[in-house]
């Protein structure tokens, strides 16, 4: 029966996504019992008179954007490498002063001149993640030094960049972007993420680069030998990870239409990290799954708003969200999980016993 | 050369160790980095008292980082060392605020007694979600991490200060070292001074160090950092020794806590922010590696004085914005990784070139 039951999970594809999809299900089941109206979705006419969903479901959907991008390219950094990369929100900061400082600099915001910023934009987070990536593979710093040194100095960067505190923009391409597009009233940052899985998800069709991750993660000198390029194919995970970085730069800066390098994607590795262990993935790199950190990023997400939803003051909400989590990834620890094994074994055994006689078993 | 005496030259390297030779070089970095400041920048920095200051300032620095030194040798991480720092400061304030007699000796101690107790009971939780339960330590130091600065805020969101006498009265309390002081303008002699903290800190040192060293625990600690399966099979309680070194990360966090509040007797929810990173840095710089196994206490102390010292110089000199301090420390610090990987590496292939040779 046990046996059976594994298989049933692996069939599905979802063995590792247990515990993240029990744990969001029991937070809706939570929401759904403290207050129904937690399920309200509203259309909302927003200033230009065009209909907007809202509701804290959609604030979920939508706010999660950033965390659900970088979780993704996180995954792939910490299969590769076995480590993580904690520059992210500095390197953010970085990208998205270019970003703005770009658009500044041409005067009115047109589509070219979007798509020049948006490039070297993108151009600057995979630069910088670049320099994280020499350092983790060709030096063999380990990551999570390596990125210490952006971690420590991109912000300041990221201001010398703007050469003042809050430069802003505004443009209704910009509102679009961070905001909706006038007659779509689903969040225009929903699709970026979307988007960003479709391209990894084709990136991963298409091409071995799973299998080649995977396997430089679990063991790279078997990969090098294996005929795999080790540098390489970290160069690779640091420099997709300089993309979703770009793109949720790009939404963090059009939802505010201002760059403040200071509060800008602040504290989003932290979430990052957490999102791809509360996805069942292991920080020591080798097998992963994205789905599972982007569950995890909209459980993290989701547990903000409910806090807030509850009435808890936001900065104290740590506290409370550091217990969920401990309680999460304690119910996903291999001990728990064996010691839950070895109780269902027994269960099965002695109904086995109880209706065979004790004969088969 | 080597041909002559192959063997001769191989015993006289065998003694140095990664973690040693990464010490000698922290060692020497600082003290061409202060020589050269002292020559160049003169003035403050021929002063005594801003070497003492280093220390005075950094106190609390240099016990989370001998904190973090010893779990980092385990194979561990601790990224809460931060938070508890803050969580102690805004408890030990908050409750010398509501301390009756405003002058007790009671009264101080328990304070020094909060503060350890809230620095073992993260230690206890974490190093039991750790070792017990197997989850990934950089995961539940981060919950950690979470939960201190979360209780901070609830103690407290506004600013607070220690208006207690008998803290104030500790907190003035200093070594005086007249014969390193100097003679100030109207002739009078201004002894250089040493804080409490910064005797305690070089004392944690000292005792981790010795901890480290000679205890079956501290050997433990390297035998389970280095290698996990043949520790079990050496017969060293693995789990124990993880634990244990979590406990006492986390006290020394508490204690950190405490030579905080000592050093600047106020609290705010923003207290020692991102300090652990610095901790990991000045361990990683003292030559541990956060793979386990390797470290050495010693080297983290200097790991803090480059970083202190870098700090100090860079305010000093005309570049003294903030965002210039952050860019050129950053500079500092991947310059300093990077020679530390080619001086690693380069030592790997000449060992491995001898050792094909031999």
């Amino acid at each position: 029966m046990d046996k059976q039951k594994k298989r049933f999970w692996e069939r599905m594809g979802i063995g590792q996504l247990i515990i993240p999809l029990t744990a969001l299900a029991l937070l809706l089941l939570f929401n759904l019992i403290r207050d129904p109206g937690f399920f309200e979705i509203v259309v909302n006419i927003n200033n230009s008179g065009n209909p907007v969903l809202g509701g804290n479901l959609i604030s979920v959907i939508n706010s999660a954007s950033e965390l659900a991008i970088i979780a993704m390219g996180m995954t792939l950094v910490t299969a590769a490498t076995g480590g993580q990369d904690i520059s992210v929100g500095a390197v953010g900061a970085i990208s998205a002063s270019v970003f703005i400082k770009t658009l500044i600099g041409m005067g009115e915001v047109t589509g070219w001149t979007l798509i020049v910023a948006v490039l070297a934009c993108i151009a600057t987070a995979i630069a910088f993640m670049m320099f994280n990536g020499t350092l983790v593979s060709v030096f063999k710093i380990q990551p999570m030094i390596a990125t210490l040194i952006l971690y420590s100095c991109g912000r300041s960067i990221a201001y010398w960049i703007t050469g003042s505190a809050t430069p802003q923009v505004n443009s209704p391409i910009i509102t679009a972007i961070g905001m909706t597009i006038p007659g779509i009233p689903v969040p225009t940052p929903v699709f970026m993420v979307i988007l960003v899985g479709l391209i990894l998800a084709l990136i991963f069709r298409v091409t071995n680069t799973t299998l080649y991750t995977q396997s430089v993660g679990i063991n790279q000198g078997a990969a090098r030998l294996n005929g795999i390029h080790p540098t390489a194919v970290k160069m690779l995970s640091f420099g997709l990870l300089g993309l979703c970085v770009a793109v949720a730069s790009i939404i963090a800066t059009c939802r505010m239409s201002q760059v403040s390098h200071k509060t800008l994607l602040v504290d989003i590795e932290m979430d990052a990290i957490l999102a791809v262990a509360i996805g069942g993935n292991s920080l020591g790199g080798g097998k992963f799954r994205m789905s599972g950190s982007v569950l995890g990023a909209y459980i993290i997400t989701m547990l903000t708003v409910t806090l807030l939803a509850m009435g808890i003051n936001s900065v104290n909400i740590k506290a409370y969200k550091a217990v969920v989590i401990i309680v999460i990834v304690a119910a996903g620890s291999p001990v728990i999980k064996n010691r839950i094994a070895a109780l269902r074994n027994r269960r099965s055994v002695s109904e086995h016993s109880a209706v065979k006689g004790g004969a088969a078993s | 050369m080597t041909t002559v005496q192959p063997a001769l030259n191989h015993r006289r390297r065998e003694p140095l160790s990664d973690a040693t030779l990464l010490m000698l070089i922290a060692i020497g970095i600082f003290l061409v980095m202060y020589a050269s400041a002292v020559i160049l920048m003169g003035g403050a920095f021929q002063k005594p008292q801003q070497f003492l200051d280093l220390f005075n300032e950094n106190a609390a620095l240099i016990i989370i980082a001998c904190a973090l030194t010893v779990v980092m040798i385990g194979g561990g991480i601790n990224i809460s060392v931060g938070g508890i720092i803050g969580l102690t400061c805004m408890a030990c304030t908050k409750f010398l605020e509501y301390s009756a007699p405003q002058n007790s000796v009671v009264a101080v101690l328990l304070t020094v007694l909060l503060a350890l107790a809230i620095g073992l009971a993260f230690g206890l939780f974490e190093g039991f979600m750790v070792s017990y339960l197997e989850i990934q330590p950089f995961i539940v130091t981060l919950a950690g991490m979470f939960l201190a600065r979360g209780l901070t805020t609830i103690l407290s969101v506004n600013p607070v200060k220690v208006t207690h006498e008998g803290f104030q009265a500790l907190v003035k309390t200093k070594l005086q070292i007249p014969w390193l002081g100097y003679v100030a303008k109207n002739g009078n002699l201004i002894s250089a001074k040493l804080e409490i903290g910064a005797i305690v800190a070089l004392l944690v040192v000292a005792a981790v160090w010795l901890m480290l060293r000679y205890t079956k625990l501290g050997r433990g600690i390297y035998a389970v950092g280095g290698n996990r399966q043949s520790a079990l099979m050496l017969g060293i309680n693995v789990k124990r020794t993880s634990f244990w070194s979590y406990v006492i990360s986390g006290v020394l966090a508490g204690l950190a806590g405490l030579v905080f509040l000592m050093h600047k007797p106020a609290a705010n929810a923003s207290i020692a922010m991102r300090s652990e990173m610095d901790a990991i840095a000045a361990s990683i710089i003292g030559g541990t590696l956060l793979t386990g196994g390797v470290g050495n206490v010693i080297g983290t102390l200097f790991g803090v004085m480059i970083l202190a010292a870098i700090q100090k110089i860079i305010g000093l000199s005309p570049l003294n914005e903030s965002w210039w301090q952050d860019m050129a420390s950053g500079a500092m610090l991947g310059i300093f990784i990077m020679l530390q990987s080619v001086i690693l590496s380069r030592r790997g292939k000449r060992g491995k070139a001898e050792a094909s040779k031999g």
